[in-house]
């Protein structure tokens, strides 16, 4: 035996200890790396390049809005399930554009909407009450006992369930108790539709600025008692019968604008024995004059206007009867020559 | 002992007597993170059976046939380690592949509980020799890691159960959240301690 061979002894048996464990566990990182890399490549799952980008373009406040259960979801939809690309409230007409570009079709207009909510009652001083309700303070939870603490069992009750549910800040409350939504800020998520007990809220096309401001369908007297505001909805009928396009039906006791109907002429608003109809442009109508030297007499006004204020044979320049015009701006739009002014 | 009564000894054993959370202690973060909603606390402990089931199956053939002839048992926790989390890939893979309404209900909670320690506990328990110096078999090791998901996935919906009844409960403001789940969770180790007498 030299000198040398107890080392030699050492030196191979701590290789064998060092070199085996390194080898089988190197091993098997290696196969389980290889494993993987094929599990990758066999099990891909195809993913439409398009969804990708849809998300991009799309707000992220997973609103559902669009009846997806979030951003994803309706790009997902968009993409494989064939859904409109223009269900994107938030988003609005920018956002369909874009996911309308990715797609490579045509974007359908978005009509921009706004929530209204369909009763002046609800604030500190335009409230009666039925009973001092010392519960949590939630709109959902006071109108499931005994019918709501305030006398008016359709009416808001003003516990801010709305403000509660809007993610955008839209809804605020000013001094006297009541909600206000701001148009620039709602998205028409109808986050607040769903979150109101009593239903009062709907989604309007912004374009309309006449709202009936009650949902009791309550019998006169008895609204006429029980609206804090006094300013219900007595099911009179007077606005149904005045309006030139026919948009208002009273059903329930209570009036209703179709608003597709509805041509912002605001006579409902002057008519109302009880006020109950709110008029945002009330005092602010212009009347339409025709400018005689542009208008070729093509009759197309006179044809469009909802109260037949504007009278003229064909080929002659027109005239519009000022006591008739009800400032609606439809004739505005439709003149070929934009001979129509508003003064 | 016959086959069954084995069985439901350990059954017995590991879903009240050895429970993984409340006995052993692992598997704690998921138990307090995701008990907040049931339907949450349910896919989770459905993909905690799934990969505590396989990783057994995986882990012990790994260490009979892999690290025991090459004397190499002390490198079992890195082994392991590796192992169920290229298991855990691969079967995600899989799954998103061929049961896509599967990995939706999975899907989110598979990677979570890859590198967790009940599962590494449950491999690392089958190969460990218990009280009379025998060792499961194959079949016992898989069977324990199933029978261990399981008493997971109970007590997980349980605390689930009772957080989601306390949510609607009026409660100091510092107790809420994760001081009551804490609180919890101890009352509940305690409860099961009373399991510790059980004599089978």
């Amino acid at each position: 035996m030299t000198p040398m061979t107890p080392f030699i002894i050492l030196a191979a048996s701590m290789t064998s200890q060092i070199v085996t464990p390194v080898i089988i566990l190197g091993a098997m990182g290696l196969i389980f790396g290889l494993v993987l890399a094929f599990a990758a490549k066999v099990f891909t799952v195809t993913v439409d390049p398009r969804v990708e980008q849809i998300i991009s373009v799309l707000p992220g406040a997973n609103c559902g809005a669009c009846g997806s259960a979030g951003c994803s979801g309706y790009a997902d939809s968009v993409v494989n399930g064939g859904a409109p690309c223009n269900l994107c409230a938030p988003g609005g007409a920018a956002v369909a554009k874009a996911i309308a570009g990715i797609m490579g079709t045509e974007a359908g207009a978005v009509e921009k909407k706004v929530a209204v909510i369909h009763c002046s009652s609800g604030g500190r001083d335009n409230t009666k009450w039925k009973y001092a309700y010392k519960g949590i303070e939630s709109c959902l939870s006071a109108a499931s006992i005994a019918g709501g603490p305030n006398s008016c069992s359709w009416g808001c009750i003003g516990f801010n369930d709305c403000v509660k549910a809007c993610m955008f800040g839209a809804i605020s409350i000013d001094e006297s108790g009541m909600r206000v939504i701001d148009p620039e800020k709602c998205t028409a998520c109808g986050a607040c539709v769903k979150a109101c007990p009593r239903k009062l809220i709907e989604l309007v096309p912004l374009k309309n600025s006449v709202h009936i401001k009650c949902s009791s369908q309550d019998k006169g007297p008895l609204a006429r008692q029980s609206c804090g505001n006094e300013k219900p909805c007595l099911g009179c009928g007077i606005c149904s019968r005045k309006c030139p396009v026919q948009a208002i039906t009273i059903e329930n006791n209570l009036a209703r604008i179709d608003y597709a109907k509805c041509v912002n002429c605001g006579i409902c608003a002057t008519v109302c024995p009880s006020g109950a109809i709110l008029d945002l442009l009330g005092g602010r109508r212009k009347k339409a004059e025709i400018n005689g030297e542009l208008c070729i007499g093509c009759t197309i006004c006179a044809k469009s206007c909802p109260v037949e204020a504007i009278s003229g044979e064909a080929k002659q320049a027109h005239k519009i009867d000022r006591d008739k015009c009800v400032g609606c701006e439809v004739c505005v739009g439709k003149c070929p020559k934009q001979a129509i002014k508003m003064t | 002992m016959n086959f069954l009564g084995q069985l439901f000894v350990m059954a017995v054993s590991a879903i009240f007597i050895q429970n993984f959370v409340l006995s052993r202690f692992l598997g704690l973060c998921p138990y307090l993170g995701v008990s907040k909603k049931m339907d949450s606390a349910f896919g989770m402990g459905m993909a905690v059976i799934f990969v505590m089931t396989m990783a057994s199956a995986i882990c012990f053939l790994i260490y009979k046939y892999l690290l025991v002839p090459y004397g190499l048992t002390y490198l079992s926790t890195l082994a392991f380690i590796l192992t169920i989390a290229a298991l855990v890939q691969f079967v995600e893979m899989v799954i998103q592949k061929n049961a896509p309404a599967l990995y939706k209900a999975l899907g989110v909670y598979l990677p979570l509980i890859t590198t967790n320690c009940a599962v590494l506990g449950v491999a690392i328990l089958n190969i460990t020799p218990l009280a009379d110096g025998s060792t499961y078999n194959f079949l016992f090791a898989t069977l324990n890691g199933f029978l261990s998901g399981v008493g997971f996935t109970f007590v997980l919906l349980a605390m689930a159960g009772i957080r989601q009844r306390l949510e609607l409960v009026d409660m100091p403001k510092s107790m809420e959240g994760f001081a009551s789940g804490m609180i919890l969770a101890g009352t509940m180790a305690l409860a099961f301690y009373g399991f510790m007498g059980l004599k089978i």
